[in-house]
């Protein structure tokens, strides 16, 4: 098949799955067998556009033109390939997670949730093989829309309340940041579309590059970048296969990728590097990394204290894309596939505890690894990854952070990333602390096991993957290699 | 009958149908009939009208044979193509939808009332816009007016009957402000044809009198378009008709006033006289930033989501006004643009809102909890139409606000940017709440059920749906009659 095709078929699959769930709605077996293959099959499709990709080829694909000059099209480049598989890679083993979590839990509507997940999934495709800005817009807000319904799935208030912050800052930012800023590209550039090298330079002078700068990196609020983190935390209401699927890989991802992306593609490295003051924005990543960190330590909830590492671990990537080396940028886009490996399998980890015992917090713990071994394993691992302790996946990402740091001489950088290693190991280490080696306290009468087979499954593998990346990184290395070199 | 006669025939057909409409007294179904058949014949006149001035030529009609400045003179060029099309356009959705609609809303006696009344209508903002004289433009403007007085009245609600008669004062008002101006304009020039005026009022210079004309004329079509803080007759109106009405009026009858506005503006007295000595801008986009920001807040707290999408209007009047008031190319097209995309708009909405009324009797948010399983295609409408005016890409409302923001950056106005998209945020607040109720909240343990409306509601409203999304994302039609109307409007002078 043609680049086009495959590039067509990536974003009709999703929708296929729509069809197929409604139609199977009453028969739940036939119901979840749609979402797998379809999720399988986009595997496919995703994996033979890499080796496309790989061989370095750029497939396109215009579809229509809205306004002269604005038109949605798709164009896969190394930096969206990663991000797609990523998120290919991931939806066949969270689909089979789902179904043991789901049914685990007697969650209601589950049709609804595998409807909006496949559309969430389609869209996060929309984002990474985005062609331009207005594309890239167009499928973010999609997927803001399509995961509503699933953080408010419970239907009862704290959910409503934290879908509402939750949407309500995602549309705010884009709507009152990102739009603008797009807009103000194509004023002054007069196309949307992602060049290597950039289409501002020499259209943009002064202070305004950096003004422009931050419009993006507030407006792409998925990247929940401090001030605008909040609606992480407040997604948390979800069921655990959403927040771990898109609260941990695809939307956060979408976020930080765009800020990579449109740092790469729009800017360019070499501009944006004369702006005054793009210091700052290193600034903010740095106080995010460490605000965040610190704000974990102190979390009792456990998917709490994932979502505020996630938005310490999301400022990494950030922190790469605004070092503006060539070397950090690798850093980021590994980060991206590390983190997401990393921290969908601590996810699959708390889902898995609270379907087999209905623990939340992380004072509740102790000893759970003797009657859970599988998941706590699993734990450690993506723990071990998120601390960038080798053979996981986190330890190269984190070691090209730190070369991309020495080479931009940015020297507090190295200090920020130092210090918060310290912290990622002060709020995990406890966890496995005391679920290995802590006694469990001996009124617990209740006994129970490993999560259903499922869970398990899914978490050995998403924790298999992170030290598989790490044992075998050519894949993504030489994808990046296309776009640094 | 040949195609030259096309221009007449827009008006006059609506307009003798009217009366037979009414001859058929208690036969309510078969004037229903009529009129939607009126209403389909005048919509393909106007796409016929459209198609011949497209490539940017004129059509000029003499009524009754009379030489134009001593006969009425009717002018077709790719302004006022658009603005019919819109008219024509939302009243064969609307007629056809309206017999289920007023089955319940209205009395069995009163509905062959109802036709005339709105093939009165109708006729009356055709007429505006396609006519080329100014007398003709206020006489056809009384027909509409008097025509939507009485249709607003017949609202089940008995408040209807004081919210017809507040806009009555106002728009006799307006009216009478509309006639003085054109007298005046009469008294200076001794002729009423509007492109006679265009061409002889640069002549005459700038005075007083005509200084006066311009501020009776302003401000009397100022209260018929709702500019802020003319919209007092607005909400009331909108929320107490029929929901057939509230849908046909929101979507038409101050879109016209709109339209008569920029003829006035740009046609008659010329760019020059309105925006270098009047200066009309600097009333135009304060007043309209003032409307989109407080009206849209005042949205915010409706219970009555009828009433909440009356002064979303106000708002998106605004929005016009200031695209009008940017006084660029870009900026007017803007103007006609989001004049076009409203209309499909709020259409739209308020269609999906009479679907609502039908099965439950009132559109309350406290009685919509809920329904959106209950009426899946019924709230899907509304959702859409709810996303289009928030602005959402690949509807017709991220358009008009993608130019009105493009010119505004243009121009350098960031607080025009800032509004504009400040606005949007709050109609996405005040439409996302009706969204949550709808689909989020449990429905009310005493409320009957409901089901789906019937399929008679259903396909107008869907087909409205179906334009908004078509339009946001083949533009090229429409952006091509607006920018070129606009660019014609501009190189006119």
């Amino acid at each position: 098949m043609t680049g086009e095709q495959l590039i067509l078929l990536s974003l009709v699959l999703p929708v296929l799955a729509v069809l197929g769930i409604t139609i199977c709605r009453h028969r739940e077996n036939l119901r979840e067998g749609c979402t797998l293959v379809v999720s399988f099959a986009l595997l496919g499709v995703v994996l033979q556009l890499l080796s496309l990709v790989m061989a370095g080829a750029r497939p396109e694909l215009a579809l229509l033109e809205i306004l002269p000059g604005i038109d949605i099209r798709f164009e896969v480049e190394p930096l969206g390939m990663l991000f797609a598989a990523v998120a290919a890679i991931l939806w066949p083993v969270n689909s089979l997670y789902s179904i043991g979590y789901m049914r685990g839990n007697d969650e209601v509507n589950q049709t609804r949730f595998y409807i909006f997940f496949a559309i969430a999934i389609g869209a996060a495709m929309g984002v990474a093989f985005a062609g331009n800005l207005i594309t890239l817009f167009v499928f973010y807000e999609i997927l803001t829309l399509s995961t509503f319904p699933l953080v408010a799935h419970k239907g009862n208030q704290s959910a409503l309340t934290g879908a509402r912050t939750y949407l309500g800052i995602l549309l705010s930012t884009s709507i009152g940041l990102l739009l603008p800023a797009i807009v103000w590209t194509w004023y002054i550039s007069g196309t949307t579309h992602f060049t290597p090298g950039g289409i501002l330079t020499g259209r943009l002078e002064g202070p305004a590059i950096t003004v422009l700068a931050l419009l993006y990196l507030f407006g792409i609020g998925k990247a929940a970048v401090m001030p605008v983190h909040r609606w992480l935390p407040a997604a948390m209401v979800a069921p655990t296969p959403v927040s771990a699927l898109l609260h941990a890989v695809a939307v956060v991802k979408a976020g930080v990728f765009s800020i990579v992306k449109i740092v790469v593609y729009v800017f360019g490295l070499d501009f944006i590097n004369l702006a005054p003051g793009i210091d700052w924005l290193m600034w903010i990543t740095c106080f995010t990394i460490i605000a965040a960190s610190l704000i974990a330590l102190r979390q009792d909830n456990l998917k709490k204290r994932l979502a505020y590492s996630t938005i310490g671990q999301l400022s990494y990537v950030v922190l790469g894309a605004v070092l503006l080396a060539p070397i950090s940028i690798t850093g980021a886009a590994l980060h991206i596939i590390a983190h997401a490996f990393g921290k969908i399998t601590l996810f699959f980890a708390a889902g898995s505890i609270y379907t087999s015992c209905k623990k939340t917090e992380v004072s509740q713990l102790n000893g759970i690894g003797h009657r859970m071994p599988f998941t706590m394993a699993a734990f450690s691992i993506g723990a071990l990854s998120m601390i960038g302790v080798p053979p996981a996946a986190g330890f190269l990402s984190k070691w090209y952070l730190f070369m991309g740091a020495f080479q931009a001489e940015q020297f507090i950088a190295v200090t920020i990333i130092v210090l918060s290693t310290l912290l990622n190991a002060a709020y995990f280490a406890p966890i496995i602390y005391a679920a290995w080696f802590k006694r469990e306290s001996s009124e617990t009468i209740l006994t129970y096991g490993e999560a259903p087979w499922p869970v398990v499954l899914a978490l050995s593998i998403t924790a298999a993957l992170t030290i598989l990346l790490f044992l075998f990184p050519r894949v993504p290395f030489e994808l990046i290699q296309q776009i640094t070199s | 009958m040949s195609l030259d006669q096309l221009p007449a025939v827009q008006v006059v057909l609506p307009l003798l149908a009217a009366p037979i409409c009414f001859l058929l007294g208690r036969h309510g179904k078969v004037s229903w009939v009529l009129s939607t058949l009126v209403s389909w014949c005048c919509f393909w006149i106007s796409v016929l009208l459209a198609i011949r001035v497209l490539d940017g030529s004129e059509i000029t009609y003499a009524f009754g044979g009379w030489a134009p400045p001593w006969g009425i003179e009717y002018r077709v060029d790719q302004l006022n193509a658009l603005v019919l099309l819109v008219v024509s356009g939302i009243a064969s959705i609307v007629f056809p939808y309206s017999w289920k609609s007023i089955e319940q809303e209205v009395d069995p006696e009163q509905h062959s009332l109802f036709f005339t009344c709105m093939l009165l209508c109708l006729a009356g903002l055709l007429g505006i816009t396609i006519t080329g004289d100014a007398f003709n433009l206020f006489v056809l403007l009384e027909i509409s007016s008097l025509s939507s007085y009485t249709l607003i009245s017949l609202g089940r609600d008995r408040r209807a009957l004081t919210a017809s008669f507040q806009y009555l004062i106002m728009g006799t008002i307006g009216a009478t402000f509309i006639l003085i101006g054109v007298g005046i304009l009469y008294m200076l020039t001794g002729t009423l044809n509007i492109s006679d005026l265009s061409s002889r009022l640069p002549e005459l210079g700038n005075s007083r009198a005509l200084q006066a004309g311009f501020g009776f004329l302003v401000v009397g079509i100022g209260l018929k378009l709702a500019m802020f803080p003319l919209h007092l007759w607005l909400p009331n109106a909108y929320a107490f008709a029929p929901s057939a009405v509230s849908a046909f009026i929101a979507a038409t009858s101050t879109k016209v006033a709109v339209y008569v506005m920029v003829r006035y503006l740009f046609t008659v007295f010329g760019v020059d006289f309105s925006f270098s000595t009047m200066k009309i801008h600097w009333l135009f986009i304060p007043m309209g930033l003032f409307a989109v920001l407080f009206t849209s807040i005042v949205a915010l707290f409706q219970r009555d989501i009828k009433r909440m999408l009356a002064y979303s209007s106000v708002a998106q009047i605004g929005y016009m006004l200031i695209g009008i008031g940017l006084v660029t190319t870009t900026g007017l097209g803007a103007a006609l643009l989001h004049l076009f995309n409203h209309a499909l708009m709020k259409g739209a909405l308020f269609l999906s809102l009479g679907a609502v009324c039908y099965r439950l009797g009132n559109t309350f948010i406290d009685d919509m909890q809920g329904i959106g399983r209950q009426m899946p295609w019924m709230m899907a409408a509304f959702l859409i139409g709810g996303l289009s005016l928030v602005g959402v890409p690949l509807t017709v409302g991220f358009i008009s606000k993608w130019y009105l923001i493009l010119a505004a950056v243009e121009r350098g106005m960031w607080i025009v940017v800032a509004v504009v998209l400040i606005g949007s945020l709050i109609a996405l607040i005040y439409i996302w709440r009706v969204v949550e109720a709808v689909y989020l909240q449990p429905r009310p343990e005493q409320a009957a059920t409901t089901r789906e409306a019937p399929v008679w509601l259903l396909a107008p409203m869907w087909i409205l749906v179906f334009t908004n999304i078509y339009f946001g994302v083949d533009t090229t039609v429409t952006t091509e009659f607006a920018l070129k109307a606009a660019s014609s409007l501009f190189g006119s002078q």
